[in-house]
């Protein structure tokens, strides 16, 4: 297993800004819509289906 | 009103010029007797300029408004003779918690470093703050303290400001060389000269509240998102002394104001959140909102800015008053240079540079934290739901959760005093970070690091050679370990990275300005020459 649920996020409140910022002026559909991209984006990141699996039980 | 505290009353007296009506030149006039203010005061005495503050009122601080003091103004005020009284009456602490509903999600501890005299953080109502401060001020000889003196217009000249003062006698006119603004957010100083404030303001309301309890609640800092007792908001509970307590309660931007104040009101919400059987009094309570925001420049002609009438911030993270004392401690040398003739008007404005950079880097820490605290919109505060839900179990949203960033210090690592680093070094002591302190001892007594550090530039000889350096004015104080100093812990060793030896360059304000592994008499010199914009040649 490769999935790490330490911290690993370079400079998290840049990241945190970055993240809410994007979405500051959209609806809550167009931010689901986004936030549905930014998923898969980031699965094919990850790209091991049991990190995969093991992230989507974490996010249940 | 308060039951733990009684509110001193400060003597108005009629001024000598105001009874003649013949205006004296001051050299500094300070507006506002707040903690920047009095801070300026005594720093300003401490560089031996005399100095003239004015107030419009004759009290200290009404209510406990700031109250987390952090390390860096702590050491300031210890430097200026009255941080150590702040600190005995203060409540030291250090753990804080984070709650969602009534489930504790994460826990942050400030984890001081071992090894220095002042703590990571007290905390204290202001008005002890100020009473203490007006006290040492009261004693110097160099400090005019004068109450219930309104300022209400000013004009500029090239060599002085003209101010009209209004007190119970009436209107009359005062002169200074410099006027130093602290005068808070809504500064009528900075509107008299027509400075831009400009920033975010944020829709939300808070009510802050004062209570005294017997409570064996731990000293620990509290913060609740959407409690059970308060739902859909967020709550704040800490401890300060003399058993009173702050509490803080968001309640967005349609609440009224006046009717959240009264006590009926106030008292219920309490009640919901330290629970029903615990007895407690009301002391004070207010209702605010607030805006992040920062002036255009920290000097406009001969008017200086300096606190909240420089920079507002939300108050997670305790950057209000603890950034303004900071201000203070970055402008007293380069006035009192600039006015005793020993260095270029171009010394004073590196204040606007250095402390600007400060400001913006605490508006947008403050502002993240507020942001995290009140969603702006139904993306953001899924995020936020997102990360509070995952915190308790996955370590990696623990950094993402704000609640406020505790004020540190901000390096100033790009201004132009620095002399940039040659060669290699480890550890925090960049050009332009201020000095870590560490225990030593002094004739074989224990001391602190920080404490040999007072009164203008010092050359800090660990391991290295060095001989004095001739700098007119600014010729540094040579500290030399093992002749001055011993570091009995090796921590000032390990702190400034001096294994192979170090020498540094340390500004009156105890920032480090350049540093080097050898001894040239030359380079020392250039490197003063280049902290003071060119003071000397």
């Amino acid at each position: 297993m490769s999935l790490t649920f330490e911290p690993n996020i370079e400079s998290p409140d840049d990241f945190y800004e970055l993240l809410t910022d994007a979405q500051r002026d959209l609806s809550d559909e167009d931010a689901n819509d986004m936030n549905a991209r930014l998923v898969l984006i980031l699965a094919n990141q990850v790209g091991s289906l049991a990190d995969l699996k093991m992230a989507i039980e974490a996010a249940k | 009103m308060l039951n733990t505290y009684d509110f001193p009353e400060f003597a108005y007296v009629q001024s000598e010029e105001q009874k003649t009506g013949n205006p004296v030149r001051h050299t500094v006039i300070v507006v506002g007797a707040g903690p920047v203010g009095l801070t300026a005061a005594l720093d300003f005495a401490a560089q031996g300029l005399n100095v003239v503050v004015l107030d419009d009122n004759n009290t200290v601080s009404v209510g406990s408004r700031a109250v987390c003091y952090a390390k860096r103004p702590l050491e300031i005020w210890d430097r200026l003779g009255v941080g150590a009284r702040m600190i005995d009456k203060g409540v030291g602490w250090k753990l804080g918690r984070v709650f969602l509903r009534d489930e504790e999600v994460y826990t942050f501890d400030l984890l001081p470093e071992d090894g220095h005299k002042i703590p990571a953080f007290i905390n204290l109502q202001q008005y002890y703050l100020e009473e203490y401060m007006v006290e040492a001020c009261e004693k110097s000889p160099h400090i005019d303290l004068r109450w219930k003196h309104k300022v209400v217009s000013l004009h500029q000249h090239d060599d002085h400001v003209e101010l009209a003062v209004e007190t119970p006698d009436g209107i009359f006119t005062m002169e200074a060389g410099w006027l130093l603004a602290c005068d808070g957010a809504n500064s009528d100083v900075r509107r008299m000269v027509g400075a831009e404030f400009t920033g975010q303001f944020f829709q939300d309301r808070f009510l802050i509240a004062d209570i005294v309890m017997k409570a064996d609640f731990p000293t620990e800092r509290w913060f609740w998102f959407d409690p059970d007792f308060h739902r859909g908001q967020s709550a704040l509970l800490h401890k300060q002394s003399d058993d009173v307590w702050r509490l803080d309660f968001q309640l967005g931007w349609d609440s009224d104001p006046e009717v959240e104040k009264r006590p009926e009101n106030i008292i219920p919400r309490v009640k919901a959140m330290i629970g029903d059987d615990v007895e407690f009094e009301l002391e004070w309570a207010s209702v605010y909102q607030f805006a992040c925001r920062r002036i255009d420049q920290f000097r406009h002609g001969r008017v200086l800015f300096a606190g909240d009438a420089a920079h507002q911030v939300s108050p997670f993270g305790a950057r209000g008053a603890n950034t303004g004392v900071q201000d203070i401690d970055n402008l007293s040398w380069k006035l009192a240079a600039v006015v005793k003739g020993d260095a270029p008007l171009a010394l004073l404005d590196t204040y606007h540079g250095e402390r600007a950079y400060a400001a913006d880097d605490n508006l947008l820490n403050s502002t993240r934290s507020t942001d995290f605290i009140t969603p702006k919109n139904g993306a953001s505060k899924r995020f936020r739901n997102a990360v509070l839900s995952l915190a308790k179990t996955a370590p990696f949203a623990r950094p993402l959760v704000n609640s406020g960033r505790l004020s540190t210090p901000t390096p100033y690592l790009d201004s132009p005093l620095n002399t940039p680093d040659d060669g290699e070094w480890n550890g925090k002591m960049r050009p332009g970070t201020c000095a870590a302190d560490a225990p030593i001892s002094v004739d074989g007594r224990p001391g602190w690091f920080l404490d040999l550090l007072t009164g203008g530039f010092a050359l800090l000889a660990l391991g290295v050679a060095a001989e004095p350096v001739d700098a007119g004015a600014f010729s540094p104080k040579l500290i030399a370990l093992g002749t001055d100093f011993d570091d009995p812990d090796g921590l000032v060793s390990t702190r400034y990275d001096a294994g192979g030896g170090a020498l540094y360059l340390i500004r009156p304000d105890q920032h480090v300005a350049a540093r080097w592994r050898n001894f040239d008499a030359e380079a020392v010199k250039a490197a003063i020459s280049r902290a003071t914009a060119g003071a000397i040649r």
